[in-house]
């Protein structure tokens, strides 16, 4: 089957300023897909240009196999969420609902999406809400209403610009869970955010974008790196660190301190952990933990989008 | 797209506070000229047709076209297409009706449809209301004309409700127009106000005589020309010329706001 969501050489030019740098992507068929990037990194752009809302100065968009030209075509399967819901706040949470299944050419189309309407409020838990006028929702209700009217067709393709913007913690698990199990439905999902966290927690797959180019693409696993660092937990740090800096390739992050129990991250280079150990206690240290280090996504991402300081 | 435009109209309150406004008018004069009939002298500067209301109830659906024509129907406008694309674009749901998908001419076209709709709607109110009460309060009975003719109850109502068509028609020129400037920005109000205030200016200028060079390309020329419907033989020269006008600036404003909307990023 054709992926997803696949851009091509994908560039959005503002005078000098590229917004979106020849961008190529592709998102393969229930995938959850996480795009990251902090604050004015392209995504919105990105994925305004997927959607047919902003016209691209040069490549091409495919979403489910087809081309996106305007706003036509393969929109019809793909639900989407674009920086935050927006509703016609005059209207119930229903009948927003249904105003939004209504506006389409297809008769059975929209028969099949009304059919849907009470079955996708309980999906988001707004059933016991949808009478009442949105403009009484709360920021969270309203968050899920937003979801309710991309998922309100069962589209194939999800693509949902900051999902989790004004919900509390549970709202945020809610939400995550729900994204995990309509993607292991079938569903595709591509899903921006600027927390990694959550990124972490629910995508098989992410790529990090900054200054308007994708930086980094894989498994959460893969770009947190391998097992190559260990952190140690010792009665004195400055003759550790003597003893770890005494193997061949070993390298110890930060620079040189002051003796006194504390914790080192070391990067091994090949040389086996039981090896440090034995190097550390030859030295006369104590070691109280030896135990393998991965870089937290944070840290990975903070790493990326620095070294993407692409002139502006 | 048509259908759900009306009936998200028919569910907001303002449609129904400018319909009860516009429809409660005629109501008023009714109700004004019962209490305290006006005196011929006083009627120089008054509406046209003000002062045969006491003696006739057709009037009073005539006399509140012409009160509600050069104000609260440019403000109708303003609100239905002015704010029609603009209002929506505040709002965000502009993003998510394209993303339906419905196309952006389709959206235009029935936007554009349903704000003419709806101010045929508030010109049946207007006539509505205005015969009722003038038929509860003074009767029917044959219109003298301006010519001095006299024209049947049935003969009367149908150019009344052909005075009412020819102001919707002549209205869309003046909606196009706010149609248009409703695709060239993001705000709702905005675009109305805009649409309003074009409207007021443009029979501001309608009436100073030594503009009259320009007076045909106004959007609002022939307005008035519904009176020529009153007269014997029926005076068809200004309507021509308003319905001329507005067909172009139909025309004209539809297609530019076709183009460009359909090529515009649409960021809101």
């Amino acid at each position: 089957m054709t992926p997803a969501f696949v851009t091509r050489g994908l560039t959005k030019r503002y005078g000098d300023l590229a917004a979106v740098d020849t961008l190529d992507l592709t998102v393969e068929r229930g995938e959850l897909f996480g795009f990251l990037g902090p604050n004015g990194a392209g995504k919105t752009t990105t994925i305004r240009m997927a959607l047919g809302l902003v016209f691209p100065t040069g490549g091409e968009v495919d979403l489910l196999g087809e081309p996106v030209v305007r706003d036509r075509a393969p929109l019809a399967r793909v639900g989407a969420l674009v920086e935050e819901p927006a509703f016609w706040m005059y209207l119930s949470g229903r009948r927003n609902l249904e105003y939004v299944a209504r506006a389409g050419r297809d008769r059975t189309e929209v028969r099949r999406r009304l059919a849907l309407v009470d079955e996708t409020l309980e999906v988001v838990g707004l059933a016991a809400a949808a009478d009442k006028r949105v403009k009484a929702y709360s920021q969270g209700m309203r968050q899920r209403l937003g979801l309710a009217q991309a998922l309100v067709g069962t589209p194939d393709l999800l693509v949902l610009d900051e999902p989790t913007n004004g919900l509390d913690p549970t709202g945020m698990r809610e939400m995550r869970l729900l994204l995990r199990r309509l993607a292991d439905e079938g569903t595709t999902i591509f899903v921006s955010s600027h927390l990694l966290s959550e990124v972490e927690a629910m995508c098989d797959r992410v790529g990090v974008m900054a200054s308007g180019r994708l930086v980094a693409e894989g498994t959460p696993g893969s770009l947190r790196g391998g097992t190559d660092r260990v952190r140690v937990q010792v009665d004195d740090v400055a003759r550790a660190r003597a003893a770890a800096l005494g193997l061949a390739g070993v390298t110890v992050d930060g620079d040189a301190v002051a003796g006194g129990p504390g914790s080192l991250t070391i990067t091994l280079h090949g040389v086996e952990p039981a090896d440090l150990n034995a190097a550390l206690v030859g030295a006369g240290v104590r070691v109280g933990a030896l135990a393998p280090h991965r870089d937290t996504l944070e840290e990975v991402f903070l790493h990326l989008v620095e070294g993407a300081d692409v002139p502006r | 797209m048509f259908r759900v435009e009306l009936l998200k109209a028919a569910r907001r309150w303002r449609t129904w506070l400018l319909a009860a406004a516009i429809g409660g008018i005629p109501i008023v004069i009714v109700f004004a000229i019962r209490v305290s009939p006006p005196q011929p002298a006083a009627a120089e500067d008054a509406p046209p047709f003000l002062f045969q209301i006491a003696t006739n109830g057709l009037y009073a659906a005539l006399t509140g076209l012409a009160v509600v024509q050069p104000f609260f129907l440019p403000l109708a406008a303003g609100l239905f297409a002015g704010d029609a694309i603009a209002g929506e674009a505040q709002g965000g749901t502009l993003r998510y009706l394209l993303l339906r998908p419905v196309g952006r001419t389709r959206l235009v076209l029935s936007k554009y449809a349903s704000a003419i709709t709806l101010l045929g709607v508030l010109v049946a109110a207007t006539i509505a209301s205005g015969l009722a009460a003038g038929a509860v309060v003074f009767g029917l009975g044959p219109m003298p004309t301006l010519s001095g003719t006299s024209l049947s109850v049935g003969e009367g109502l149908l150019r009344i409700v052909g005075s009412g068509a020819y102001m919707v028609l002549a209205l869309s020129g003046l909606a196009s127009v706010g149609l248009l400037i409703s695709t060239r920005t993001d705000s709702g109000p905005g675009a109305a106000v805009a649409t309003i205030v074009i409207a007021i200016a443009s029979q501001i200028l309608g009436q100073i005589p030594s503009l009259d060079v320009i007076h045909p390309y106004l959007p609002t020329y022939g307005w008035l020309g519904f009176t020529g419907l009153f007269r014997f033989p029926v005076d068809w020269d200004q309507m021509q010329g308003g319905l001329l006008v507005s067909a172009v600036y139909t025309v004209v404003c539809l297609g530019l706001a076709l183009w460009g909307f359909r090529r515009r990023d649409v960021t809101a």
